[in-house]
């Protein structure tokens, strides 16, 4: 993976400094709130309902052992022991002091991590595919192509104050893992027909309040033509984009706006100036960058075999590790949605346990997925049953990959000043009605999504089966919404009808899946059958 | 009534205005009546809350309770995670919360 080179270390380095320096100058008075407010936002350090929570950037989901351990650490040396893993791909601490955060980004920036642009009207952390490296299906590995935008986009003086926050996500392959198209950029990377790699552009995609799917703007940008691209897709949007209303100030609105086409010929003409400029990195930079890429030293001849025999162990194997590209290893997910547990929440012990597994086991690497669980991406076939033995005795064990329990949850109202409801306690809920395994892997899979306010953060728009938290006269109300998804058939979920309680839309999400078993033809997910019945039947359960 | 609360500027721990002070416990809050906002521009330059506003309470025989669910979650912390609460040992700490 990549490392740091005396450029990078010494950005973080100094911009811990700055921030020491900012944060005494607050607590001593000499800044307010409306200016210290921008400045800690940079660094990734919010005020939620209870306490100051900081969000620590994970580029492309990935990270090493050591990372993965001050991460345990600082969540129990600075924090109340557990962390939480974000549908971005971050780790976000709920309770954290002002006056020690300088102390713990001094201790981020000795694993090369930091906060820096995890909030703000700036371009986001760079999110990707979790498997990357070890899918079978994909092209190459986008991470390069992701850790060069990462680059591009650190400190980037002209897009520091965008209309509104701007996120992208890379992938290499055609099964989409990384909700792609519902970023302001999602880029594909890919061949064209002489075999040359390339970057396909989505552009304007999004879930909040108006969620919509990016539309392809170019099919085919040189892979070192891509930095200039992206350049000129942002000075679009930064020239143009609304500034009066942040409702309406998300690239998506612009393009919606003006038109996927005259946003494209816009993006070209800018296109052709910012190549006269040579902004572009020299191929010998991502050059460079690939070579931290490079396939960690696989064995040969490995046996694709594994013993079954123990049968707890069978179906956790069945669910939660996929094929991986080189023969004798697997991709293993860790679950962080044990049942009642809390989606994404790991403790310390648990953080460190999984970064001692990734050295052991995956060649020192681990993974954050947007679904808020654990990627160990190279783990040997022969080492899968003692791995998961450890997972079971420390409560990671769940065999629920894609499953109805393996909830996308928002902090909700327990934790989030912006939430009008929770998501927590109906994750568990749901997570409890669905306890049987074997119910649950009759289902199939089933990605359920709730998001505690409209700005989305759970992905409700995406999820088979979204739910909305939303205030009704001060009390939680919950939208039900069926059909969506952010897999390559990327969708928009639908709104089922009126609102629920909390129990009312557990029993609601309870006679839909009736429906589905009832109604499911030969190999069919709930996602295919909603589509080939359509709502009436859903909605004649739910409501009649 | 009408209580202030905020959040301290050091820890982020919510706080109450008590009359004098600022408290960890809602049980404490007084009521500002008029004098929530200068109350409010005095602690906020004097440096001792963070993002303080007003909100309308009830005080019971029980407590006082902040009439929004957002402002009682703030109050007691998460509700599901009541081992963070202002009375981890009482089972019954959420009841009055939701």
């Amino acid at each position: 993976m990549y490392q740091y080179d005396q450029y990078d270390q010494a950005m973080v380095d100094a911009r811990v400094a700055e921030f020491r320096g900012q944060v005494e100058r607050r607590l001593a008075g000499e800044l307010t709130e409306d200016q210290f407010k921008p400045l800690r936002l940079k660094n990734g350090l919010y005020l939620q309902l209870h306490a100051y929570m900081l969000r620590v950037a994970i580029p492309y989901g990935t990270l090493n052992s050591r990372q993965m351990r001050l991460l345990g650490d600082i969540a129990d040396k600075y924090d109340r022991g557990y962390g939480h893993f974000t549908t971005r791909q971050n780790l976000q601490y709920n309770w954290i002091k002002l006056e020690e955060t300088p102390d713990i980004l001094a201790d981020l920036a000795t694993v090369e991590m930091h906060a820096i642009q995890t909030s703000g009207n700036c371009i986001r952390n760079i999110s990707s595919d979790q498997y990357a490296g070890a899918a079978a299906d994909e092209l190459v590995d986008p991470r390069p192509y992701a850790e060069l935008l990462r680059q591009w986009s650190s400190f980037h003086p002209e897009f520091d104050y965008l209309p509104r926050k701007f996120k992208f996500a890379v992938i290499a392959s055609d099964t989409d893992r990384a909700a792609m198209r519902l970023h302001d950029i999602g880029i594909q990377i890919v061949a064209n027909e002489c075999g040359d790699i390339g970057a396909k552009f989505h552009v304007g995609g999004g879930m909040g309040r108006t969620p919509m799917i990016a539309p392809v703007i170019r099919e085919f940008v040189p892979a070192l033509q891509m930095i200039s691209y992206a350049e000129a897709c942002l000075r679009v949007y930064n020239r143009y984009g609304r500034r009066d209303n942040k409702y309406k100030a998300r690239i998506k609105i612009l393009i919606h706006e003006i038109g996927a086409d005259e946003y494209r010929r816009q993006v070209e003409e800018e296109f052709a100036h910012v190549l006269t400029l040579g902004l572009e990195p020299p191929a010998a930079e991502l050059a460079r960058i690939q070579g931290f890429f490079a396939d960690p030293g696989f064995e040969t001849g490995l046996s694709d075999e594994v013993d079954r025999s123990d049968p707890d162990f069978a179906v956790w194997l069945n669910q939660n590790t996929v094929a991986h590209k080189q023969p004798g290893y697997a991709v293993v997910t860790i679950s962080l949605k044990p049942i009642g547990g809390i989606p994404g929440d790991a403790s310390a012990d648990q953080i460190r346990l999984m970064a001692d597994l990734g050295r052991d086991h995956s060649f020192d690497e681990l993974r954050v997925t947007h679904s808020q669980n654990i990627v160990l991406p190279h783990v040997k076939k022969a080492d899968l049953y003692a791995l998961w033995q450890k997972l079971e005795a420390a409560g990671l064990g769940s065999a629920n990959l894609d499953l109805i329990s393996d909830i996308i949850a928002c902090p909700g109202l327990d934790y989030c000043s912006l939430a009008n409801a929770r998501s927590i306690p109906l994750a568990q809920k749901i997570s409890q009605r669905f306890a049987d395994l074997d119910r649950q892997r009759d289902l199939g899979e089933l990605k359920l999504k709730i998001s505690g306010c409209i700005n989305a953060c759970g992905h409700h728009h995406a999820g088979h089966i979204g739910i909305l938290g939303v205030d009704r006269k001060g009390t939680e109300n919950y939208q039900l919404s069926f059909g969506g998804s952010e897999a390559a058939d990327t969708s928009l979920a639908q709104i089922t009808g009126p609102g629920f309680s909390e129990d009312g839309v557990v029993d609601a999400v309870e006679k839909a899946t009736n429906v589905y078993l009832a109604q499911r033809s030969e190999g069919e997910r709930f996602l295919d059958t909603y589509r080939r019945i359509g709502m009436a039947p859903f909605k004649e359960a739910i409501y009649g | 009534m009408k209580i202030l609360t905020g959040n301290d500027l050091k820890t982020g721990d919510v706080v109450w205005w008590d009359g004098q002070n600022w408290s960890r416990d809602v049980n404490d809050a007084a009521d500002a009546g008029g004098d929530a906002d200068a109350i409010l521009a005095r602690e906020d330059a004097a440096v001792r809350v963070n993002a303080g506003y007003v909100i309308d309470a009830l005080r019971t025989g029980d407590g006082v309770r902040p009439a929004h669910i957002k402002d009682r979650i703030r109050a007691l912390g998460p509700t599901v995670r009541l081992d963070f609460s202002l009375k981890p040992a009482d089972t019954n700490v959420s009841e009055w919360v939701l």
